[in-house]
C-alpha cells in the first residue's frame, strides 16, 4: 500500500491536515472513540454485523447502471452510475449512519446526536436510531429546515426530535457547532453521529472507512461489468464523505483519475459557492485542519450553493491533502449547470439525482465529452432528488 | 518575572485569589473595549481575558456567540485587538492581558507576525480553545521564546495522564472548566471542582484559575476558597449585551458585579 493508503497517522493527521482542534472537555470522549474503533474494526464479528446491515437493510451492493443514452448524448467516454441514490433512505449516508450507530450501541450510549445540512444524514441518523432504539436528536439550521421540508418531517416521524439552529448563517456549520456543543455538555451518554468525513479525528478516518464500501464494490464491478478500472472517477464534494469513500478504494490505482466536484453557486469568482478546494486557504475549524472559506481575518465566509448538502465553508481534511499531494482534482460546477444535469439525467435516464449529486454528473459529462468512447467514468450517484423537487418547482414557478 | 508570575505571587503573598474577567474584544464596539480594560482593573480586577471574536465559536454558549456576532458587526479584528492591548499598555504596565479565542484567527495572520505583535504590544498570554498540547507544540514555543505565556483549558473529563501533559506545557496558569459544557450553562459544583483541582495540584506548581457557570459574588467567593483565580465571563457579556445601545450603563454593571464578586472574595 502507499503511503496516502495508510493514513491517517495515529494523531489522526494527513499529512497537514485533520487532527483534532477542539475543545479540552471533548479529548476524553474521542480517545474513547479512537480506541473503540480501532478495536471494532478489527474484529471480524464486528465487520460482520456491519456487512450484513449493509446487505440486508441497506440493499447493498448498489448497481453500477451503465447510463448508454447519458453517454451517447454526450459521444465520449461511457458513463457509469454508482447507484447510491438506490439506497434505503435514498443516499450513501446509511453506510456511515449504520457504522457508527454501531460503535454507539457497542459503547452503551443510549443517546445519538446528528447534524444535518439537506436532510439525508438527519434522516439516516433518525431511522438507524428507530431500528436500535435510541434517542435521537438532530441539529439543522433553520434555512435549510424551510428548504428541506420534506426531510424534516421525515425525521419527526422517525421519532427524531429537529432542532432548528437560528444562529450565525442557519445552515449545515452552524448546525455542526451547535451539535459539538451539545455533545460536550451531554458526553456522558451521547454519541455524536458526524455525517461526513471531516471534524477531530477518528472522525475522518472512520466516516471514510464506512463509506469505503463505495469504492470497493465499484472497483470490482467495473471489473467485471467493463473488464477493468474506469479512466476517472467523479463524486461530488462538501463535506467530501461521497467521494472520499468512492475514491479512496482507487489511490493506488494510479492510472484512475479521481475528480472532486464543489458546489460553485454562481460561480466561484462570484463570491457565492461552497469551493474552499478551489479558492479556499487552509486553517482551522470544526476540530480540523483543512482548506476553509475564511476572510483575511480568519473569519468564516458564508458558503453558498442551491444544495444545502453542499452549503458548507470547509472540507473534510483527506481532500485537503489529496490535493495538496496531486492523488485527487478538484473542481466546480455551478447551480446552473446542477440543475441542468438534474433534468437531463432525469429524461434521459429517468433517473432523478440529488441536487448534491447533480454537481458530479455535470463535471462527469463535461469530462466525458473529452474522451474516447472506449474509455470509462464513473460518477457517483450518492442520493435521489426526490427532497430537491420543491426547490426545482420554485425555480420553474410552480406552486403545489 | 512575567506578568502573569508577579501578579499571581503578589497576590498569594496576601493571601488573596486573581479576579479574571473576560469580555470579548469589540463588543458592543470597539470603542468601548480599553476604557473597560482600565475600569475593570480599578474595579479589581487582577487579569484581563480578552476575547477574539469568531463567526463559529464552538466551545461557547449562546451569551458569547452573540458578542463575537456584535464585535464582528463592527469589524473588529485580531490586527485591532492587538492595538487595543497596546493602548492600555500606555496607561498600565502591570495588569495582564490574556488573549482568548480560537485558532483560526491567529493561523491567518500568521504564527510568526501574530507572535511578534503580540509581544510589541505587550500581551501576556494566549489560550486558544481549540488548541491542545498535541497540536500545539510549534506555536507554544513561539510564544515561550518571545516570553509569552500559553495557557491550557483542563476539563472535568480530563484524564490524570492528560493533566500531566497539559502541566508539562502550560505557563502562567491554568484554566479549570469547572463544568461538562459551553460557557454561560449551569450553576457550579464547588465540591467536585476541589476535587480535581487537588489532583492537577499534585502535577503542577502553577495557579489555577476557575471559570464557566461563575455568576455572582456568592459563587465566586466560594470558588476562590479552592483556585487561585476566578475567571468570570459570560454574567458580565451578558450585560454588556443587554445594553448595547447604551454601552456606558453595560460597564456600569459589569463593574458593579465585579465589585461585588471582589470583595465577597477578599473577605
Amino acid at each position: 500500500m502507499t503511503e496516502s493508503a495508510v493514513l491517517p497517522d495515529a494523531e489522526g493527521h494527513f499529512g497537514q491536515y485533520g487532527g483534532r482542534f477542539v475543545s479540552e472537555t471533548l479529548f476524553a470522549a474521542l480517545d474513547e472513540l479512537r480506541d473503540t474503533y480501532d478495536q471494532l474494526w478489527q474484529s471480524p464479528a464486528f465487520q460482520a454485523e456491519f456487512d450484513l446491515d449493509m446487505a440486508h437493510y441497506v440493499g447493498r451492493p448498489s448497481p453500477l447502471y451503465h447510463a448508454k443514452r447519458l453517454s451517447e448524448t454526450y459521444g465520449g467516454a461511457q458513463i457509469y452510475l454508482k447507484r447510491e441514490d438506490l439506497n434505503h433512505t435514498g443516499a450513501h449516508k446509511i453506510n456511515n449512519t449504520i457504522g457508527q450507530a454501531l460503535l454507539a450501541k457497542h459503547m452503551g450510549k443510549p443517546r445519538i446526536i446528528a447534524e444535518t445540512g439537506a436532510g439525508q444524514h438527519g434522516v439516516a441518523s433518525a431511522t438507524v436510531a428507530a431500528r436500535l432504539g435510541l434517542e435521537c436528536v438532530v441539529y439543522m439550521g433553520v434555512k435549510d429546515i424551510r428548504r428541506q421540508a420534506l426531510n424534516v418531517y421525515r425525521m419527526k416521524l422517525l421519532g427524531a426530535t429537529v432542532i432548528g439552529v437560528d444562529s450565525g448563517t442557519k445552515t449545515l456549520k452552524d448546525a455542526m457547532n451547535e451539535a459539538m456543543r451539545d455533545w460536550v455538555t451531554n458526553v456522558d451518554n451521547t454519541y455524536y453521529i458526524i455525517g461526513t468525513a471531516a471534524g477531530p479525528h477518528p472522525y475522518p478516518k472512520l466516516v471514510r472507512d464506512f463509506q469505503s464500501i463505495i469504492g470497493r464494490e465499484a472497483r470490482r464491478q467495473s471489473l467485471e461489468q467493463a473488464g477493468k478500472l474506469p479512466d476517472a472517477v467523479v463524486a461530488c464534494v462538501g463535506g467530501g464523505s461521497n467521494a472520499i469513500g468512492i475514491f479512496h478504494p482507487f489511490l493506488d490505482d494510479k492510472d484512475v483519475r479521481l475528480i472532486g466536484v464543489e458546489a460553485g453557486g454562481h460561480g466561484v469568482d462570484s463570491g457565492e459557492h461552497a469551493a474552499p478546494l478551489s479558492v479556499g486557504t487552509p486553517g482551522v475549524l470544526h476540530g480540523n485542519r483543512t482548506y476553509l472559506m475564511s476572510d483575511e481575518n480568519g473569519q468564516i465566509q458564508d458558503p453558498y450553493s442551491i444544495s444545502a448538502g453542499l452549503d458548507y465553508p470547509g472540507v473534510g481534511p483527506e481532500h485537503s491533502y489529496l490535493k495538496d499531494i496531486g492523488r485527487a482534482e478538484y473542481t466546480a460546477a455551478t447551480d446552473e449547470e446542477a440543475l441542468h444535469s438534474f433534468r437531463e439525467l432525469t429524461l434521459l435516464e429517468g433517473i432523478m439525482p440529488a441536487l448534491e449529486s447533480s454537481h458530479a454528473v455535470a463535471h462527469g459529462c463535461k469530462l466525458a465529452a473529452t474522451m474516447g468512447k472506449d474509455q470509462m467514468v464513473v460518477i457517483n450517484l450518492s442520493g435521489r432528488g426526490d427532497k430537491d423537487i420543491h426547490t426545482v418547482a420554485d425555480i420553474d414557478g410552480i406552486e403545489f | 518575572m512575567s506578568r502573569i508570575a508577579a501578579c499571581f505571587a503578589a497576590l498569594k503573598a496576601q493571601g488573596r485569589q486573581a479576579l479574571i474577567p473576560y469580555v470579548t474584544a469589540g463588543d458592543p464596539n470597539p470603542s468601548v473595549t480599553v476604557g473597560l480594560m482600565h475600569q475593570m482593573v480599578t474595579a479589581g480586577a487582577d487579569v484581563i481575558e480578552l476575547g477574539i471574536p469568531f463567526s463559529d465559536p464552538m466551545a461557547d454558549g449562546p451569551v458569547i456567540q452573540l458578542a463575537c456576532e456584535r464585535a464582528l458587526a463592527h469589524n473588529t479584528s485580531l490586527t485591532m485587538i492587538l492595538a487595543m492591548v497596546a493602548e492600555f499598555r500606555q496607561q498600565n504596565n502591570t495588569t495582564p492581558v490574556v488573549l482568548m479565542g480560537y485558532l483560526n484567527t491567529v493561523e491567518r495572520m500568521g504564527y510568526e507576525v501574530f507572535v511578534a505583535k503580540a509581544q510589541a504590544a505587550g500581551l501576556d498570554g494566549v489560550l486558544m480553545v481549540d488548541l491542545p498540547p498535541e497540536e500545539g507544540h510549534y506555536f507554544t514555543k513561539s510564544l515561550a521564546q518571545a516570553g509569552l505565556d500559553a495557557i491550557f483549558l483542563i476539563a472535568p473529563t480530563t484524564t490524570e495522564e492528560r493533566v500531566k501533559k497539559i502541566c508539562a506545557v502550560g505557563s502562567g496558569y491554568l484554566y479549570y472548566v469547572s463544568l461538562k459544557g459551553v460557557t454561560g450553562s449551569a450553576k457550579i459544583d464547588t465540591d467536585a471542582v476541589a476535587q480535581k483541582l487537588a489532583l492537577v495540584k499534585q502535577h503542577t506548581q502553577l495557579p489555577l484559575g476557575v471559570g464557566f457557570g461563575i455568576r455572582d459574588a456568592e459563587s465566586a467567593s466560594q470558588v476562590a476558597k479552592v483556585a487561585d483565580g476566578v475567571v468570570v465571563g459570560s454574567v458580565l457579556v451578558n450585560a454588556l449585551g443587554d445594553n448595547q445601545d447604551d454601552p456606558e450603563n453595560g460597564c456600569a454593571q459589569v463593574i458593579a458585579t465585579l465589585t461585588a464578586m471582589r470583595q465577597a472574595m477578599d473577605v
